[in-house]
């Protein structure tokens, strides 16, 4: 299956991400192949409604899981609209996470909040 | 590097009189005036150097060609912001469009493109260490969360080995205050004792609780109205939130900033209560065992 | 006649200004145009209130009908719609209503309907018609509900109608002075209040409006704005001094006008100062 991470640098040892919407890139994790993929999140230019690009760039990852420390409300019900489940990240490392996920030791997200709500135009 | 920012809520309550009088007493390394809309935090901070400025792009706008334009009036019936009119030929009226490109779509003649417009313009100072992040959203324009937002990370961009910034916010409790919010590690929120003050305040809280984000409380001008500012030290008490100080009104802290000066910079009431404030703020920052409780 | 009342930035007197002028006058209507924070309401405490929801358009779609081929999702420029692997999902609040998806979604998938974004109220108090609007929370424009305002405000029969603008010189603000005939800049005296009336000042200029200012929160001493005023030939209407008294009224959500003699003589006069003002440039720009 593949689990998705916002990151801000294409490299497996950086940090989590600490914001999901405006994530620089998102690490795409595929856990039978073992192989990384990193793609752009174009919405973190975005005036507004980054939360809802982001989210339906994750979506067409293929991703099933997300795990980060936070999400705001729109990539929450846009994710979750998808079946994509999300996991609340613990540790900043990115392989700690996985493997956490991994041995079911992580909560869902369930502390959603409003969005930063960055709103395009007027 | 810890971020402190300072919120007040409504405007004029002295939100950025005490974030300079932080910056002074802390020489703070890195600071930053989230403040887009009308950034003052540049008049009260000496500023020796040259800063690089950068544009700041938000959405694109609709521009018109007249030599291309065969004056259908598609687009004028189909923009729903009445921001297309006729002046001997069409053009668009960049403040009231929106970006949304819809006359893109209709325009028989490709005689439409969106252009990339400048929204606003960020300034960054850096003078022997410090670093200050500053930026002014052009006049009539929206998006100032995602302004505020390129003022903070132009800020972390910038330092190295700094232990404490200092972030003046925005006014109002709208979406640039969200965007203020993110990743910072501590909210000082300067209250005024008045009906609408405090029901800023409590907003404030409120929004800085689902971040997570420890909150702390100080009173400006409290000698204005007591009974209001006994309303806030109940409400402080009721939630847990520290009060850390009341400034009293001060009108040698007027003289103060109307000669560039912060109020720490002279002898006066206001000055001396601010340093207590500020004693007891940094402390509760740099505290890694203190948790927000509410 | 239509005044509108500006600061560049809150907590200068906007409000303050705004409602006792149209306290003074007796028979006026007071418009409150920052429908984010609205708060001349609370001075008024207006009586037999009518409230109307203020509306927008919305696009819904029928998930039959759409095949999935995203191609609104891709024409939105504010990112409002999401495809999730079999639909289509809006979001309402950062959709901006200009009903671009719908244009160009090839299977007519999409429909419009009303979503309230807010409200105005209109109220009494003494004999001061109180229109106020309220935009709720998570919103992103209080355009419409501005505009409404304004609408309503055509309507009124009173001769004198007072504006209290939204802070700053955002579109909220450029949208609530399109149509008046004069406006009141207030400014504070210090450095930061000089700052803050620039802006506005360039905001008046470019909408060529007359305009005049009012120094509030006036000490003994070198007053910035008044400075800035002099040195550019603005008309200063009056001055409101620093007073604890007026301070605790005011932190109180009481009218000055209707609570002192003092106040009530200070707004009534310059009430009539502005009325002149008015009158003036309708004579020399009819």
């Amino acid at each position: 299956m593949k689990i998705a991470m916002p990151v801000g640098k294409k490299d497996i040892a950086t940090n989590v991400g600490t914001s999901f919407g405006r994530s620089p890139y998102f690490l795409v994790y595929d856990t039978e192949t073992k192989e990384s993929e990193f793609i752009e999140n174009n919405a973190a230019m975005s005036s507004g409604g980054a939360g809802v690009k982001a989210a339906q760039t994750v979506i067409d990852s293929d991703a099933a899981v997300l795990l980060t420390p936070q999400c705001g409300e729109n990539a929450a019900n846009t994710l979750k609209s998808a079946n994509i489940e999300i996991y609340k990240t613990t540790s900043k490392s990115i392989m700690e996470s996985i493997d956490a996920y991994i041995a079911g030791e992580l909560q869902t997200l369930d502390e959603i909040h409003d969005g930063f709500h960055d709103h395009g135009g007027h | 590097m810890k971020q402190l920012l300072i919120l007040s809520g409504k405007g004029g309550t002295g939100k950025t009189t005490i974030a300079s009088a932080f910056i002074k007493l802390s020489d703070a390394k890195a600071y930053a005036d989230c403040d887009v809309d009308a950034p003052n935090l540049h008049l009260i901070t000496d500023q020796e150097v040259v800063p690089e400025r950068s544009d700041y792009y938000a959405l694109p706008k609709a521009v018109i060609d007249p030599n291309l334009c065969i004056n259908c009036d598609l687009c004028r019936q189909s923009c729903r912001f009445d921001a297309i009119y006729v002046d001997q030929v069409y053009k668009v009226d960049s403040f009231a469009c929106e970006g949304c490109a819809v006359c893109e779509l209709v325009c028989p003649s490709d005689a439409i493109t969106m252009e990339p417009t400048v929204a606003g313009e960020l300034a960054l100072y850096k003078n022997q260490g410090k670093v200050f992040s500053t930026a002014h959203l052009k006049m009539g324009e929206g998006t100032s969360g995602l302004l505020v937002t390129e003022v903070k990370k132009q800020m972390a961009a910038e330092v190295k080995d700094v232990e404490m910034a200092i972030i003046d916010g925005s006014p109002g409790i709208g979406c640039p205050v969200i965007a203020s919010l993110s990743g910072v590690d501590m909210v000082l929120v300067v209250a005024e004792p008045s009906i609408s003050g405090i029901s800023d305040m409590e907003r404030i809280v409120k929004t800085a609780s689902r971040f997570g984000t420890k909150t702390a409380i100080c009173v400006n001008k409290y000698d204005t109205n007591l009974e209001n500012t006994r309303k806030i030290e109940e409400y402080c008490k009721e939630k847990g939130l520290a009060l850390v100080g009341k400034i009293p009104f001060d009108p040698e802290a007027v003289k103060a900033i109307n000669s560039g000066n912060t109020i720490v910079d002279v002898d006066c009431p206001s000055g001396r209560a601010a340093a207590e404030v500020y004693e007891k703020t940094v402390k509760i920052l740099l505290d890694e065992d203190r948790e927000l409780v509410l | 006649m239509k005044i509108a009342v500006l600061s560049g930035k809150g907590g200068t007197g906007k409000t303050l200004v705004s409602v006792n002028l149209a306290a003074a006058a007796k028979n006026s209507t007071y418009i409150d145009c920052d429908v984010e924070e609205p708060n001349g309401h609370l001075f008024f405490k207006p009586t037999d209130v009518v409230e109307e929801d203020v509306t927008v358009k919305i696009p819904e779609v029928d998930n039959e009908l759409c095949n999935g081929c995203k191609k609104c999702v891709e024409f939105c420029r504010f990112n409002a719609l999401a495809y999730t692997r079999d639909k289509l999902i809006v979001f309402d609040d950062i959709c901006h209503s200009c009903g671009g998806c719908m244009m160009v979604c090839p299977v007519d998938a999409l429909t419009e309907i009303d979503k309230s974004i807010g409200k105005v109220q209109m109220g009494k108090s003494e004999g001061v018609h109180v229109y106020t609007g309220i935009l709720n929370p998570g919103q992103p424009s209080g355009i419409p509900i501005i505009q409404r305002l304004l609408e309503e405000g055509k309507s009124a029969e009173e001769d004198v109608i007072l504006i209290d603008s939204p802070p700053g010189s955002a579109c909220t603000v450029m949208e609530t002075i399109k149509d008046t005939d004069y406006c009141i800049l207030v400014a504070e005296p210090t450095v930061f209040g000089v700052h803050n009336l620039n802006m506005v000042y360039e905001l008046v200029k470019l909408f060529n409006k007359p305009f005049g200012v009012v120094l509030n929160k006036s000490l003994e001493g070198e007053n910035p704005a008044e400075q800035f005023c002099i040195e550019r030939n603005i008309n200063i209407l009056g001055k409101i001094p620093f007073d604890n008294h007026l301070g605790t009224l005011n932190s109180n959500a009481e009218i000055a006008v209707r609570k002192s003699e003092k106040y009530k003589e200070l707004f009534t006069t310059l009430l009539d100062t502005v009325k002149k003002e008015v009158h003036h440039e309708t004579t020399i720009n009819p």
